[in-house]
């Protein structure tokens, strides 16, 4: 039964993202994102990363595809209208090194290959996988789990001073300077 | 028991389907999910990596990727909304003010 | 056939549709009854007797309201976006109705115990911005879309605080599955151990389900019905729906959580199940109280609340919890 809820949710995930980059809608290719998002976390569940899976669902489904859609929606985006001659030699030119790109990937995965030398691997000790991951995470991994937390205090930071805009800034700047520099 | 060569060759599809968005599209949201579906492929492949050699490294990795892909939605998603306030346009080819 | 009937994983299949069956028929049931118990506890909260006409003491009430939002008319705004239209009030009704499958019920009476229980409750509560947000941008209203969007943002930034709130019963029980939590539950509910983490919960609960007082982006009188102003007929009453799933939803997952789940005193095994039924009826006689004590938060305070009140006391808790335990255990 396995391979077959596989192949199931391997059609919906390649179905639902070439709906993505092939709908005019921005919106709908959102959805559908979310679609293919929620059918890969399904394949994960498949390949026994529990954890990895419904943190898929929360974090790519759950709130970045939202914020995708709030950004959307803030712009009030319609549908793509393209034409002309240039955007579609363009587009022809994409597909075609989208098919070289796939002829290669296709010459990769069917020659015969083995897993070369491996390196020195956390093995999983008997626990449940979400156990596993955390053993792993605050042990090995520990140091790229401190940076990763100060990347995302950078990118918050950084997402702030970048959305607020120059007019916002400048009156703020504005602001303070004439109040320090009001009354001596 | 899923092979390993399936989950790889479903990988490697989502990442050309991903490229393909990237190339073929023009405005600048469509782009940045097509990026999301390539890096969702890496995902996949690291996982289908760590059932195969019965390993949890993989897993541990594509934590990190997704929340190094959550800040970079984010930062390029601010970014893309600062674009729109000054140039009125998302689509990549318009925002062209410095071409000479 | 034979061979089918003997295949392991089909029989797996079919007590597991049995089972989501027969709690989806108890969910219809008990939703339109929730609204008939909100009518008549907010009749007697505001003094007044609530529903008595249809039936006795006006029991069949909820099915009075079925069948009118059935024959009512359906208005379909010209411009709008027919498929996310459609599809807005299903997405409201899903994820409340995903949760249930996770929520143990009775010692035997799960319909499947996934090792990750508690992060599909919370995958679930993420899924469920997207029935209000797409609610709101098809209708082509732009007072739907500000009330989906309001919705939208608040959902998201309570959501954190009410994801970090469940981390000092994982401490505590060591494990996601929340047939084990129920488990650990079995000598001293958390509740006592984790108070302030059990507010923390209910209060993010209240704003998850967009009910008061952060009712803001349905509110009545600011912004016409918020994001289900174009919505009629059944669509409108699958939203309301699925707000009520939702509670029902949130309301077992925190009596599993904090309550103890079936845990209690006096009642042999098979009829343990009623605690929870209890625990559950006592919740949401809470829920209903509060929607009908409390005014409206504004939504500068209520992001306000969120983001600089509970997230901080969230993680604080966290902290003390994750400290106190290993605390207790340098000790014995």
């Amino acid at each position: 039964m396995i391979p077959f809820l596989f192949i199931g949710f391997a059609v919906l995930l390649v179905a639902s993202s070439l709906m993505v980059i092939l709908h005019r809608n921005p919106v709908t290719s959102a959805l559908f994102l979310v679609l293919a998002f929620c059918s890969l976390a399904g394949i994960y569940l498949l390949l026994h990363a529990e954890f990895v899976g419904l943190v898929q669902v929360i974090v790519y489904a759950g709130a970045i595809m939202v914020l995708f859609l709030f950004v959307i929606m803030y712009m009030n985006l319609q549908k793509d209208e393209e034409s002309g001659l240039q955007s579609a030699l363009r587009r022809a030119l994409g597909w075609l090194l989208g098919a070289l790109l796939a002829a290669e990937a296709w010459m990769l995965v069917r020659g015969r290959w083995a897993p070369g030398p491996v390196a020195p691997q956390t093995l999983a000790p008997p626990a449940g996988n979400t156990q596993q991951v955390g053993l792993a995470l605050y042990s090995r991994y520990l140091f790229p789990f401190e940076i990763t937390s100060m990347l995302l205090l950078v990118a918050m930071v950084g997402v702030i001073v970048i959305a607020r805009g120059r007019a916002a800034a400048a009156r703020d700047a504005a602001a303070r300077d004439g109040g320090e520099g009001g009354t001596p | 028991m899923i092979p390993l060569g399936w989950s790889l060759a479903l990988s490697a599809v989502l990442f050309v389907i991903g490229v393909v968005g990237v190339l073929v599209r023009r405005n600048a949201l469509i782009i940045f999910m097509s990026i999301e579906l390539m890096l969702n492929a890496a995902n996949l492949a690291f996982v289908a990596f760590a059932r195969a050699l019965d390993s949890v490294d993989g897993q541990v990795f594509v934590f990190f990727v997704m929340t190094v892909a959550a800040a970079e939605v984010a930062v390029g998603l601010a970014i893309i909304v600062n674009t729109f306030r000054l140039r009125e346009t998302v689509f990549v080819d318009e925002i062209n003010i410095l071409k000479g | 056939m034979a061979a089918l009937i003997a295949n392991p994983d089909a029989q797996f299949v079919f007590w597991a549709l049995l089972k989501i069956v027969v709690i989806l028929g108890a969910m219809l049931g008990v939703v339109s009854y929730l609204i008939y118990a909100e009518r008549k506890i907010a009749g007697h909260i505001q003094a007044r007797v609530g529903p008595n006409r249809v039936g006795p003491l006006g029991l069949l009430q909820p099915i009075a309201d079925v069948l009118k939002l059935f024959f009512k008319e359906e208005f379909i705004p010209d411009d709008a976006n027919k498929v996310i239209f459609h599809i807005a009030p299903i997405l409201a009704v899903l994820p409340a109705l995903v949760t249930f499958s996770v929520v143990p019920i009775g010692p035997n009476f799960i319909v499947t115990d996934i090792n990750v229980g508690l992060l599909l409750f919370l995958a679930m509560s993420s899924l469920g911005v997207y029935s209000i947000t797409l609610a709101g941008w098809s209708s082509n209203n732009k007072y739907a879309l500000i009330g989906g969007l309001r919705s939208s943002a608040q959902m998201i930034s309570y959501e954190l605080a009410m994801g970090l709130s469940t981390i000092g019963v994982l401490l505590l029980a060591g494990s996601l599955s929340l047939l084990d939590i129920v488990h650990a539950q079995e000598r001293m509910w958390f509740v006592v151990y984790q108070p302030v983490a059990f507010v923390i919960f209910m209060i993010t609960a209240f704003a998850e389900t967009n009910r008061a007082p952060f009712d803001l982006p349905e509110a009545e009188a600011e912004l016409v019905a918020g994001f289900h102003t174009e919505y009629s007929s059944m669509k409108f009453g699958m939203f309301f729906l699925g707000e009520f799933m939702n509670v029902i939803a949130i309301c077992s997952i925190a009596v599993t959580l904090f309550l103890g789940g079936w845990n209690g005193p006096w009642l042999p095994e098979p009829l343990k199940f009623l605690w929870f039924f209890a625990k559950l009826g006592v919740l949401l006689f809470f829920f209903i109280w509060v929607r009908w004590t409390y005014p409206r938060l504004r939504y500068d305070q209520l992001m306000h609340f969120g983001w600089k009140v509970l997230l901080p006391l969230a993680l604080a808790n966290v902290v003390l919890t994750g400290a106190g335990l290993y605390w207790v255990g340098t000790r014995s």
